[in-house]
């Protein structure tokens, strides 16, 4: 006999887990479907995990998550091939009782969520992927399984199945990714003890840098690298746009390669060994690529539907927020006895405007755009800023005056009066 | 037909990493998996199950954390587990692990009697083959390592034939039951369990058994007292430096297989002698 659910999740990330445990502990009968073999083991990201999105949802997570670090330290970094301009902001008042970011590796720490979700009486079946969605009609009615016996059926459907999401492709929820809407990433990690870690960084007990670099390493693709440190180890990664990538013809791991060799970052690393690599894709198509996001049976939420800061380089707070708020318009229409219609379930849409998600995405909407048609952001710009800077501080018998008409000199002629000017009002009026 | 399967859960040791600094195997954050020799072991049974119908009781001993293995058997058609878990067995070697097993098949067996117990050939983390042969001769079992197939089960005659792989050959023995069978890897693959399975395995209540439960007194036998074993020292052995040689590659090929003979019987005289190349 097939099972039925008050929900089914798809997908174990940030998002899944989010809205399963939210559900779950609720009360409702909640079935969550994750393909990999144990939650996190599919899953990757950079690794930076905002505590308020989790604590909304888990408020003492701090007691028994696994975390690597907290970060006290964040350094932004401009590159050019062999220097490196940035700034530092760095605070002791980073080290309160509830730090506000932390660094974690995915697999510990999905796999520690996804307790949470068992815990709260969610039944979690892994190693099973969902081929599709049954469909009566318009109404989504349930989920179809690559196993015997594989249909299950739920009140609502929350698709939380990661970036590229196939399951609302195959649905007609949305067309095929676009290249330019999506970022991919590789990352590696590098084992290094603990002691070189806190020594390199100058940082004690848990405490955490990070780094957020740009400028030369991506060849001018639209894209930034970074650079983590957790516990024991040292992540580092770098990531540009997919269809900047297939025009340049370069292989990503080329971009690895040579971030890792350059002299600012080889002795962060020296020694480390290599343990860990991933790819991954992050859709960074921001407020204008939001797919629709629920219909009559099924909401959308975290990657699946889009919802990545990539300016602010956050993704899993905006997935557990959305997958939280998935979860609460499923409570809330429960309680109310009313069935889950796509007019229902538009207060999720509601509440995710409402919230700082669709806030943020909409202050950005028009960079994406803006970075697409002004490569010179990732290419020119960081040059002359690191060669400004060399010219300021090389004390060479010339004056501090004339190094000025110098360096402005420099940016006019690479950009000229008008175009600093109308890259000036660019960068204001997609920011603001 | 009752069969207990026993398996072990390991670390993934194709994920493993060595701490660079004290060279100690990093056990945090890498995936723990069934032992994949046990997994032919629990495919065997449920191929056995599918054809004569009876009974599997899937056992491991270890963490509590083990019960991920054990809910994957479940899945995989189990019809029941048991989770043998104690402070007391933390420490164990070969000796005092196949003690502490066998005691407790004992206990299963009081209920519904153990006519086969399955391990795999070894574990991926120790690789010692041990255990299985330890459980068999402490409950006077028929031993029947390495086996790469059954042939036949009678369990009229209670007898069963398996082929066993030695050095050099296949070896099909006939024995009777109760027997215990270690299982060759390549053996069978396992099966892609339905959804009902995926369903049972997660709601499945994992009865968990102490040491008390297990009926185990002598607690001078179990876990680290009952461990003989010392390990004296860890090495990484150093590859060796003897090169690839190359033999009569410019002759045809019956001038190669004679160059190669004349290599062989000149480096390793015994060798030469069984072959009968050279007399002694």
């Amino acid at each position: 006999m097939a099972e039925k659910f008050d929900a089914i999740v798809v997908g174990a990330g940030p998002a899944g887990n989010a809205a399963a445990y939210t559900m779950a502990k609720a009360g409702l009968s909640v079935l969550q479907l994750e393909r990999g073999e144990t939650p996190g083991t599919k899953n990757v990201q950079g690794a930076i995990l905002y505590a308020d999105a989790l604590e909304r949802i888990i408020p003492d997570f701090r007691d028994d998550a696994p975390l690597e670090r907290h970060v006290i330290e964040q350094r932004m970094w401009v590159l050019d091939e062999k220097s490196f301009i940035g700034t530092n902001y760095r605070s002791e008042a980073f080290n309160s009782d509830q730090p506000n970011r932390y660094t974690i590796l995915r697999a510990p720490f999905d796999k520690w969520f996804s307790g949470k979700v068992k815990a709260a009486g969610g039944l979690v079946i892994c190693e099973t992927t969902v081929t599709e969605l049954i469909q009566e009609g318009k109404k989504v009615i349930g989920v179809r399984t690559d196993r015997e016996g594989g249909d299950i059926y739920a009140d609502v459907v929350i698709l939380a199945d990661g970036v590229n999401s196939l399951l609302a492709k195959k649905a007609g929820f949305h067309g095929e990714l676009e290249a330019k809407n999506v970022a991919l990433a590789v990352k590696e990690i590098h084992f290094l003890p603990e002691e070189v870690v806190q020594s390199r960084f100058n940082i004690k007990g848990n405490e955490g840098v990070v780094i957020e670099i740009a400028g030369a390493v991506t060849h001018g693709m639209v894209g930034t690298a970074f650079l983590y440190t957790n516990k024991e180890s040292i992540t580092l990664g770098i990531g540009c746009l997919l269809s900047d990538f297939k025009k340049a013809g370069i292989a990503p791991y080329t971009l690895l390669e040579e971030l890792k060799a350059h002299p600012a970052i080889a002795p962060l690393i020296e020694g480390g060994e290599m343990k860990e690599y991933a790819a991954h894709l992050i859709p960074e198509g921001g407020y204008k690529a939001v797919p629709t996001l629920y219909g009559e049976g099924w909401m959308i939420a975290g990657d699946s539907a889009g919802l990545v800061n990539a300016v602010h380089r956050e993704g899993s707070n905006l997935a557990m927020t959305s997958g939280r708020l998935a979860a609460e318009t499923v409570i809330a229409l429960k309680e109310m006895k009313l069935p889950c219609t796509a007019p229902h379930l538009a207060r999720y849409k509601a509440a995710l405007d409402d919230s700082f998600v669709m806030k943020d995405l909409r202050k950005y909407k028009e960079l994406p755009d803006i970075l697409h048609g002004n490569p010179h952001f990732f290419s020119v710009y960081p040059r002359l800023l690191n060669r400004a800077a060399h010219t300021m501080l090389m004390v060479d018998g010339q004056d501090k005056h004339s190094k000025e008409k110098t360096i402005r000199g420099s940016f006019v002629e690479q950009r000229s009066l008008w175009g600093l000017v109308g890259d000036a009002y660019r960068m204001w009026r997609a920011t603001r | 037909m009752h069969i207990v399967v026993c398996i072990k859960q390991v670390p993934d040791s194709a994920q493993i990493r060595v701490h660079p600094v004290t060279n100690t195997i990093m056990r945090q954050g890498v995936p723990a998996i069934i032992n994949p020799f046990d997994v032919f072991a629990i495919e065997e049974a449920l191929r056995l199950k599918d054809r004569f119908g009876g009974r599997i009781t899937v056992l491991t001993m270890g963490p509590p954390q083990a019960e991920d293995a054990l809910r994957k058997a479940i899945a995989y058609g189990a019809d029941d587990v048991i989770l043998l878990t104690d402070r007391a067995f933390a420490g164990a070697d070969t000796l005092a692990t196949s003690f502490a097993l066998a005691q407790t098949i004992r206990k299963i067996a009081e209920e519904h009697p153990v006519d086969l117990v399955f391990t795999g050939k070894q574990t991926i983390d120790g690789d010692t083959a041990q255990v299985g042969p330890g459980i068999a001769k402490r409950l006077g079992l028929q031993l029947l390592t390495y086996v790469s197939a059954i042939d036949s089960l009678d369990l009229e005659e209670r007898s069963i034939t398996v082929q066993r792989r030695s050095e050099g050959g296949v070896q099909v023995i006939r024995t009777r039951l109760p027997a215990l069978i270690t299982m060759l890897e390549g053996s069978n693959q396992i099966r892609f369990a339905g959804m009902d399975d995926m369903f049972r395995s997660a709601r499945f209540e994992v009865p968990k058994w102490n040491k008390e439960r297990a009926g185990i007194e002598d607690v001078s036998k179990i876990g680290l007292k009952g461990s003989p074993t010392v390990v004296s020292k860890i090495f990484t052995p150093r590859p060796r430096a003897v090169r690839a040689q190359m033999i009569g590659a410019d002759l045809d090929a019956s001038g190669t297989a004679n160059a190669v003979l004349d290599t062989l019987s000149s480096q390793h005289l015994r060798l030469a002698q069984e072959l009968g190349l050279i007399t002694a």
